[in-house]
């Protein structure tokens, strides 16, 4: 009786364990779906199911230029604040890696501080600094302030690689009489380069799809493609926008399977 | 003493090579939030008149109050749901083979790498008056007339909950994966149910991952400008709309910046209460 009732009582767990999670997955990957099955409707409407399939609205973003600007200058901006955080982050990483002193580990806090605070006060703030000091928004704003927010996720990957480098290497390396600039490019280099590639895609990510810094630090000219979006959907619900995602989430589909071959981003988010 | 001069340490960088984002921090971050916290110390939109005027009319105006109370409510709530249903998959994740393992890590990161604009387009189509969830219900007869989902608190918590979903379940899984799974077999030859060891063991031996997905949904939900004012529509303000109607619209700069210091302050308060719980725990769970 005892042992029944222990293996229905294993059951029921792992039975209501297993459906809060397989309904939990649903709900993570239903909603991209449903934005693809809607992009090839050939009606005028987000209905769903659609009352029919078609190409068109395809077609109609091949022509919507106000779109092809806007993903133009998030491009450029975010390639930038990608490149300028690469050089700035894993320069960072390096020295308080392996450092246990205590300005290292406020640093290192202090780099990561622009994960947590709001996005949106850090531009508002920023916006109130470049009008006192007299710098005009422009792409030169915009590159900076998603360099600030974007430059964590370098720092973070990068201090991961770091930390699972053995020391040992380095100290054969300087005891076979390899100069430090040597040994860094020939071996530690390689060896932490898939961790910067890692932080890197995550920063060009965010950037690429960053609001609220943009919302205050573009100037009338600039228009960002999630900004160009968003205020789209306000306004009407165009099923243009609806092909404009499935162009954007066929395009993540694609650099996370890239990225996962490359770096093996999976294990690296959660180790 | 022992230690050898820093010159000749060859496993560690000078702190020399934090330097350049030391200084770009100092002026385009920290410089930012101080002069942030200046102007909402003045009474005057010109910021010539010192004063707490700004706090004052904030923390004496209901509306004001209302609308930092609904935001951390709904950060709450949201957190609550994140973490109801990413605990599952954390637990399924530990259960299934290395295949089924990358599959479920995959469809986890696929929506924190996809825009949030797309994310949120995605809720507006299946909560619409002619989304999913209506047509469904109206095929199977169980409504007449759709239902308003879409500018609901339940339509922004469903919402906020499956945009930051990745930023619950990552730090569980990686939880999950540190306890020793004898500890969960010992458990139940010593007689205790499946349900009584997750309770008292798997849950408690969690608890850093717990608290690490707690602290970043919680940051990420209230701050989530794009998803709270699509799904939430005009009738719900929530902090980051606030702020940015007094800032951009109304240009009322030192309220703005009184707004946004209260707003980081509550962040902050959230933040470091995890963060102590979690080093609470840590000496709890660390075995």
């Amino acid at each position: 009786m005892r042992g029944r009732r222990r293996t229905l009582e294993a059951l029921s767990f792992e039975l209501v364990m297993t459906v809060i999670a397989v309904i939990a997955l649903v709900i993570i990957i239903a909603p991209s779906l449903v934005v693809l099955i809607v992009s090839f409707t050939s009606g005028f409407s987000l209905r769903f199911p659609p009352p029919g399939y078609s190409l068109r609205w395809y077609a109609e973003l091949w022509n919507a230029w106000q779109l092809h600007f806007a993903a133009k200058n998030s491009l450029i901006v975010a390639l930038w604040a990608t490149g300028l955080s690469v050089v700035l982050g894993v320069a960072a990483a390096l020295a308080i890696s392996r450092s246990r002193t205590l300005s290292a580990r406020l640093l290192d806090s202090l780099f990561m501080s622009p994960l947590v605070l709001p996005a949106l006060a850090f531009g508002l703030a920023a916006l109130m600094l470049f009008s006192l000091i007299g710098l005009p928004v422009s792409p030169l704003t915009l590159v900076i302030g998603h360099t600030v927010v974007c430059v964590p996720y370098v720092v973070r990957n990068t201090v991961a690689a770091l930390a699972q480098l053995e020391p040992t290497l380095l100290e054969s390396s300087a005891v076979l009489g390899a100069s430090r600039l040597y040994t860094f490019r020939r071996i530690v280099l390689p060896l932490i380069r898939p961790g910067i590639i890692a932080g890197a895609f995550i920063a060009f990510m965010s950037s690429f799809d960053n609001v609220p810094v943009s919302l205050f630090l573009r100037d009338a000219a600039t228009d960002m493609l999630p900004i160009r979006m968003w205020q789209d959907l306000e306004g009407k619900l165009d099923v243009t926008i609806a092909a404009l995602s499935g162009v954007l989430i066929i395009a993540t589909v694609a650099l996370v399977a890239i990225m996962e071959r490359v770096t093996g981003l999976s294990r690296r988010l959660t180790n | 003493m022992g230690a050898a001069p820093a010159s000749r340490d060859v496993t560690s960088y000078g702190m020399g090579l934090a330097a350049p984002l030391a200084l770009f921090f100092l002026v385009f971050f920290v410089a930012p939030l101080l002069q942030l916290f200046w102007l909402s110390l003045h009474n005057d939109t010109a910021g010539l008149q010192w004063g707490l005027g700004q706090y004052l009319h904030f923390l004496t105006d209901p509306f004001s109050l209302g609308v930092l109370g609904s935001t951390l409510l709904l950060g709450a709530e949201v957190t609550a749901v994140c973490l109801v249903l990413g605990f599952p998959i954390a637990w399924l994740y530990q259960r299934v083979g290395p295949r089924l393992q990358t599959i479920i890590i995959l469809i986890v990161l696929l929506p924190l790498l996809t825009s949030v604009v797309v994310r949120t387009f995605a809720w507006i189509v299946i909560l619409g008056r002619q989304g999913i969830i209506n047509a469904t219900l109206q095929w199977l007869g169980v409504i007449d007339t759709p239902l308003k989902l879409l500018y609901t608190q339940f339509g922004v918590v469903i919402a906020l909950a499956q945009v930051q979903m990745p930023l619950m379940t990552l730090p569980l899984i990686t939880a999950l994966g540190r306890i020793d799974p004898n500890l969960d077999d010992a458990s139940c030859s010593l007689g205790a149910g499946s349900w009584r060891t997750f309770f008292r063991i798997v849950l408690p031996l969690s608890l850093p991952g717990v608290i690490a997905g707690c602290t970043l949904t919680y940051a990420a939900a209230i701050t989530a400008f794009i998803t709270q004012s699509l799904v939430g529509g005009g009738q719900m303000l929530f902090m980051p709309m606030y702020l940015y109607q007094q800032a951009s619209t109304l240009q009322n700069w030192p309220f703005a910046a009184a707004i946004s210091i209260i707003f980081l302050l509550a962040v902050l308060a959230v933040v470091s209460v995890f963060t102590t719980l979690g080093r609470m725990s840590r000496g709890y769970g660390g075995a």
